[in-house]
């Protein structure tokens, strides 16, 4: 069924339709009305689960992690701090192995304060072994939430996953979405059925202490988690394009990156916006193209060094920066280039903090920066788009 | 010999509850409890961060196999009827 629904709904549905059997999550700011519109399921009976309202987004997760570890398929949801908050109990739910699903509304951290979107608070969770997927649209959040049960619900995955909704631009805008028939999604997505879970009556002890001569095994058995999430992501997508008749895009979504001379690499709402400014660039025949970073867990390694070793030059755009160094997608995008035969320019663009806008008009002066850069073979270094005060003009 | 990672389950599990670490041996203070003195007040009971303590007729009687010394029930006991003292000493 086609329904008119902002973001925020479009994970509730999709946390519906997946039959998520117990949801977890702490009802106040920076919470939002995802999981109201989930206790209104719940309460109208209209999804059979336990709706657990907690004292904050650390007891949140970590009521999903017992819920999960006794066999429950599990959903929470959160924003900027509150994900900040469950950062401890974040690396708890992949060292268990517990295939959580949660959506991250992405927000700036404070201060300043804010509630726009800024990609901080879900960059800063990359090393805590969780999936992340950046969407780009309203379907997409409600599709990614069935297919990541199905990813991480693998005996060879068994790992949990972040969905990340950009703040307003999606949390907040109406967009039509098509819902799925609840039987056409159960075929897709079985229950949840791990092998080993907490029994009654059977004494176990779950994340117990390891000596030095076996922590590593287990961080190498998770590490090889993370690298089957890779061909699963692909697979399940596959499938889900089979039955669901619509896709989006694996871990790198390509597009107009044939023949390119440079690409832009980004992720979320405003690899939206990019598509369309492509699209006019081309017009005017200037070869450009987008690679939206969909997946930042796994980091889409091959994918990328396919397209440094067709194109000239890279401009990746970070929606957050690492105080110290240079945007995080960019310096991982930039390491699996240089990985390759062929070195383009890789030029880093910090643009959109705090919900400041990226208008087709800085994607156009990106694009023709990057380049500008391309053809004079020059290094680069990071810059910052659009701020107050420096000489440059992007609008 | 450790194991491979290939016979290793998922995440490390135990079939022994933690209550056979015997959590009692790091005490360096013991808890003792002067019965006459208390008020029944059940503040040590609450206040407990390991729950080792057992009411009995309303008074506390502490698992000294897990007790780890801590001292908070008796900072906490409004009547005082609870003192540290040194293991192994007078």
């Amino acid at each position: 069924m086609r329904m008119v629904m902002t973001g925020n709904y479009a994970s509730a549905y999709g946390a519906k339709l997946a039959r998520a059997e117990v949801i977890a999550a702490y009802p106040i700011t920076p919470q939002t009305s995802i999981v109201e519109k989930l206790a209104e399921f719940v309460s109208t009976g209209e999804l059979k689960a336990k709706f657990i309202p907690v004292e904050s987004e650390h007891s949140a997760m970590a009521a999903c992690i017992a819920a999960q570890t006794a066999g429950a398929r599990t959903y929470t949801a959160t924003s900027s701090h509150g994900l900040t908050l469950m950062h401890e109990v974040l690396i708890w739910a992949s060292g268990a192995r517990l295939p959580i699903v949660m959506t991250n509304v992405s927000r700036a951290m404070a201060p300043p304060w804010s509630v726009w979107v800024d990609h901080m608070d879900s960059v800063a969770q990359r090393d805590t072994g969780w999936l992340q997927f950046y969407c780009q649209s309203n379907q997409e959040v409600l599709d990614t939430i069935i297919m990541a049960y199905k990813i991480c619900e693998s005996g060879g995955v068994m790992l949990p996953a972040m969905i990340i909704e950009d703040a307003f631009i999606l949390s907040h805008t109406s967009e039509p979405v098509d819902v799925p028939e609840q039987e056409v999604v159960d075929s897709f997505l079985p229950a949840y059925s791990p092998e080993l879970k907490i029994e009654v009556g059977k004494a176990m002890g779950f994340g117990s202490l390891v000596k030095p001569d076996q922590y590593m095994e287990f961080r190498y058995k998770a590490m090889l988690g993370m690298k089957e999430a890779h061909d699963r992501i692909l697979r399940v997508e596959q499938e889900f394009k089979h039955i669901f008749a619509r896709e989006h895009g694996g871990l790198l979504e390509r597009y107009r990156c044939e023949d390119a001379e440079a690409v832009l690499v980004a992720a979320g709402s405003v690899a939206a916006t990019a598509k369309d400014v492509v699209d006019a660039l081309r017009d005017k025949g200037m070869k450009v193209g987008l690679a939206r970073m969909r997946t930042f867990r796994p980091f889409p390694q091959e994918e990328i060094r396919a397209i440094a070793s067709k194109v000239d030059g890279m401009a990746v755009l970070d929606r957050s920066y690492t105080f110290g160094a240079a945007g995080a997608m960019f310096t991982e995008v930039k390491a699996s280039a240089y990985s390759g035969q062929k070195r383009p320019i890789v030029k880093n663009y910090i643009a959109g903090l705090g919900g400041r806008d990226i208008t087709p008009k800085i994607l156009e002066r990106i694009f023709e920066d990057i380049l500008v850069f391309t053809k004079r073979g020059e290094e680069s270094d990071v810059e910052w788009v659009d701020v107050a005060g420096l000489p440059r003009k992007w609008r | 010999m450790s194991k491979s990672y290939e016979e290793l389950p998922l995440t490390p599990i135990s079939d022994t509850p933690s209550t056979v670490n015997l959590t009692g041996l790091w005490r360096v203070m013991r808890p003792v409890v002067d019965k006459s003195k208390c008020k029944k007040c059940m503040m040590c009971w609450k206040y407990c961060p390991d729950a080792v303590i057992v009411l009995v007729d309303g008074v506390p009687v502490i698992d000294l196999k897990y007790c780890k010394g801590c001292g908070i029930c008796a900072e906490e006991c409004p009547s005082k009827c609870i003192v540290m003292v040194r293991e192994g000493g007078e």
